[in-house]
């Protein structure tokens, strides 16, 4: 369970929000909504632990996201709006560090399937600064099919990716809150699930 | 806990030898200041063996300073220091890995090639063997102490200059160390010893503080 209370962010001068309350229970889908500039992003890495905000709190299972400190890390998968992943490392590396860090299973099988199974069979072994913007997104994806973290919280995870690979990460996105996963997402696109809950938030209205 | 840094360093040494003129760079660098100075004094056997160990640490300093800015900077531009910072590991021991793989290929190149800058100086071979010992202790000071800085100045703009202003004063003690010990074994060899303790002991302060430190700039730094 992810709660919120009263949080406040400010970038400068501005207020981006206040008094922000909501929760996510396991098994739902939190999709955060605003328009360019209304503060999804700096809302999302507030939640991560990136952004300090400027008052109020973020709780974990009842505890303090910020006195959890490791333990909330581990439960946690963020996606932003850059992919991670070295170029002049192949996928299967990049994973392989990805897992490492995450402390995910990380042995090779593992890895080769979600590559295959992201669409990039064929493509492990190329450095990825060689792959087009869309695969490179798709090395990045995998994490999510390695990911142990009940909390996945994924800034436009929907950018830059052909059809198959959008309905790919529906049903990752699905499977995970039907498995009793928690997500907070941010995208312009609707999406659709077919088991679990589904809220939405507004901001800057 | 020892296999992240293993695959942090591992990582970093890999990604290294993929893009093999960072290092060389640096190394470069350092032998091209080390070979000016004869050049330009004069190749006066007193001249240069006076001279010979405060500018092979000077040119040390510059050399680590160089590659400085890069030890977060690419990691920050393609957002994977966003995931060690995200990471279920304590961030200290990520940047630890990073400042040994940054030693590593900054460090110990130039206390390798330290013998052919002592015999531009003619310095005797008693004297190279104790300024390789002192790179050695002294050179990860170096990279530890620059790791602040780094993660200070990271995403600022500038921030190679305000870099070197924040930290060559901090590089100051090593420097004064590192030389002497160096011009004292020219007069007796037995005497380098406390020369050598205290080096070590910059080294022991900075293997504590420098990894927390830096983290915490580092946290500061990605808001």
């Amino acid at each position: 369970m992810l709660e919120v209370s009263q949080l406040e962010c400010r970038r400068g001068d501005r207020t981006l929000f206040s008094a922000l309350d909501f929760s996510v229970a396991p098994g739902n889908l939190l999709h955060v909504r605003g328009a360019n500039g209304s503060g999804k992003t700096t809302l999302l890495r507030s939640l991560c632990g990136l952004f300090t905000p400027d008052s109020g709190e973020i709780r974990w299972q009842g505890e303090s996201a910020r006195r959890l400190g490791e333990e909330y890390r581990r439960d946690l998968l963020y996606f932003g709006h850059h992919n991670g992943i070295k170029g002049d490392l192949t996928g299967v590396e990049n994973l392989r560090i990805a897992a490492t860090l995450d402390a995910n299973r990380g042995d090779d099988g593992v890895i080769w399937d979600a590559l295959a199974r992201i669409g990039l069979a064929g493509f492990e072994d190329l450095p990825t600064r060689m792959l087009s913007q869309g695969q490179k997104k798709r090395v990045a994806l995998a994490r999510l099919m390695l990911s142990r973290a009940p909390l996945w919280i994924l800034d436009e995870p929907f950018t830059a990716l052909d059809l198959g690979a959008v309905d790919l990460l529906q049903t990752l996105i699905a499977e995970h809150v039907a498995a009793d996963g928690l997500v907070v997402l941010t995208t312009h696109q609707e999406v659709e699930l077919t088991a679990g809950g589904l809220a939405s938030l507004h901001l800057g209205s | 806990m020892f296999r992240v840094f293993w695959c942090i360093l591992h990582r970093d040494l890999t990604l290294a030898l993929r893009r093999r003129t960072d290092v060389l760079t640096t190394l470069f660098f350092f032998i091209i200041v080390v070979s000016l100075f004869p050049l330009g004094v004069g190749t006066e056997k007193e001249t240069l063996q006076t001279l010979g160990p405060g500018v092979v640490w000077v040119a040390a300093l510059l050399a680590s300073m160089l590659a400085l800015e890069r030890l977060f900077a690419a990691d920050y531009e393609d957002g994977t220091l966003e995931q060690m910072l995200l990471a279920a590991q304590p961030l200290s021991l990520v940047v630890l890995a990073k400042i040994t793989a940054h030693w590593l290929l900054t460090g110990l190149p130039l206390v390798l090639i330290a013998p052919l800058a002592g015999m531009q100086y003619h310095l005797t071979g008693e004297s190279i063997l104790v300024m390789m010992g002192a790179l050695l202790v002294g050179t990860p000071v170096l990279s530890l102490i620059g790791a602040i800085g780094a993660a200070l100045t990271l995403g600022v703009r500038g921030g190679g200059i305000l870099l070197s202003l924040l930290i060559l004063p901090l590089y100051v003690p090593v420097l004064v160390y590192g030389s002497g010990a160096v011009e004292i074994s020219r007069i007796d060899f037995s005497a380098t010893g406390p020369y050598f303790a205290l080096l070590a002991s910059f080294l022991l302060v900075a293997l504590t503080f420098a990894p927390l430190a830096s983290s915490a700039a580092l946290k500061i730094s990605l808001e």
